[in-house]
């Protein structure tokens, strides 16, 4: 088996025989890129919103009033935000970067980065240390 | 015969249906991502495996969508509700009850520690699953999309091959922390 660069920086290109007999077109790395990141985005938004919420009683009200009636109180504001963060960033990231080459090693990690430090947002002694009484 | 209140039947929908069904497809979806590699497959094979990939991976975020929102704008609202206040006692509607009532919700009997000491079930349980779950769609729709585009072309990069697993097993974590503490939260809080 070997390797050769390709597919933006920091990623290799294994031979395939088996891929190479379906001839397939080349894809760039930055629609792969937008996906991954996005998803980091929507996660860190969503636990960016859930300290803020016990941060701040206005910003927790704020989010309370998103729940349309339903009686969700602030998560509904946290996950309609943490949602059309996701969906907004992807487009915006997939469009500007839908024929380029990119470090993908890099854009993961980033990726990883955001997703890790929402989730951590996410645990409940972590956010309800910054409740306001 | 088999009868279902309107709120049992959207918790099993939203827990036994659709979170066991997303956790169900892991499996495969795992073991469909980590074949993804070079000399493991035919051609043959690698056309039949990269089509039931896509079909499963939409699935799952389809799923995974359809969890978090049946969850959090159907089922939730009854977990949550304010039923137990009266006068300066936040939790008397509570008083003397084993399970959740008409007159104490199961956040309401949670909290108040009626039947044991049962308010971290709330406090860390219902609080880290209502916003954790969230993290399960985004994460499958990213993985399902690369999946998509680049399908077999997953065979000679590995490095997108091993970020896209690494993402589909923070889908399933997400999940499972959800499904977790839904499974214990409806055994000792059920809505009623």
């Amino acid at each position: 088996m070997t390797t050769r660069d390709g597919g933006g920086k920091g990623a290799s290109i294994l031979d395939a025989p088996e891929v190479d007999a379906l001839h397939l077109d080349e894809r760039p790395d930055g629609p792969g890129a937008a996906a991954m990141t996005a998803a980091g985005i929507g996660i860190f938004v969503t636990g960016l919103f859930t300290v803020l919420s016990e941060a701040s009683v206005p910003i927790h009200d704020w989010l309370g009033s998103l729940e349309f009636g339903r009686g969700v109180g602030p998560l509904a504001g946290k996950t309609i935000l943490g949602t059309l963060s996701f969906f907004a960033s992807w487009l915006v990231l997939g469009m500007a970067w839908r024929t380029k080459e990119l470090d993908l090693r890099r854009w993961f990690w980033i990726a990883l980065a955001l997703g890790v430090v929402g989730a951590v947002l996410m645990i409940p002694p972590v956010f309800q240390a910054f409740a306001t009484e | 015969m088999f009868d279902l209140s309107d709120r049992q039947f959207w918790t099993v929908v939203h827990g036994l249906v659709l979170g066991t069904v997303f956790l169900l497809l892991f499996g495969g979806g795992l073991a469909g991502l980590w074949s993804l590699r070079p000399g493991f497959l035919t051609t043959a094979g690698v056309q039949e495996r990269t089509r039931r990939l896509r079909i499963g991976m939409w699935a799952m975020a389809a799923t995974a969508w359809a969890t978090v929102i049946t969850g959090t704008w159907i089922v939730y609202p009854w977990y949550r509700e304010a039923l137990a206040v009266q006068g300066d006692d936040d939790y008397a509607g509570c008083a003397g009850v084993v399970l959740p009532t008409g007159t104490c919700s199961p956040r309401d009997f949670l909290k108040s520690n009626v039947s044991g000491d049962t308010e971290s079930w709330h406090n860390f349980g219902m609080e880290f699953k209502e916003h954790i779950a969230w993290a399960a769609p985004f994460l499958a729709t990213a993985v399902a999309f690369i999946v998509a585009y680049y399908g077999a072309r997953l065979i000679k990069r590995p490095w997108l091959r091993a970020a896209t697993i690494v993402m589909f097993v923070g889908a399933f974590a997400a999940a499972a922390i959800g499904g977790f503490f839904g499974a214990f939260l409806n055994k000792i809080a059920p809505i009623v």
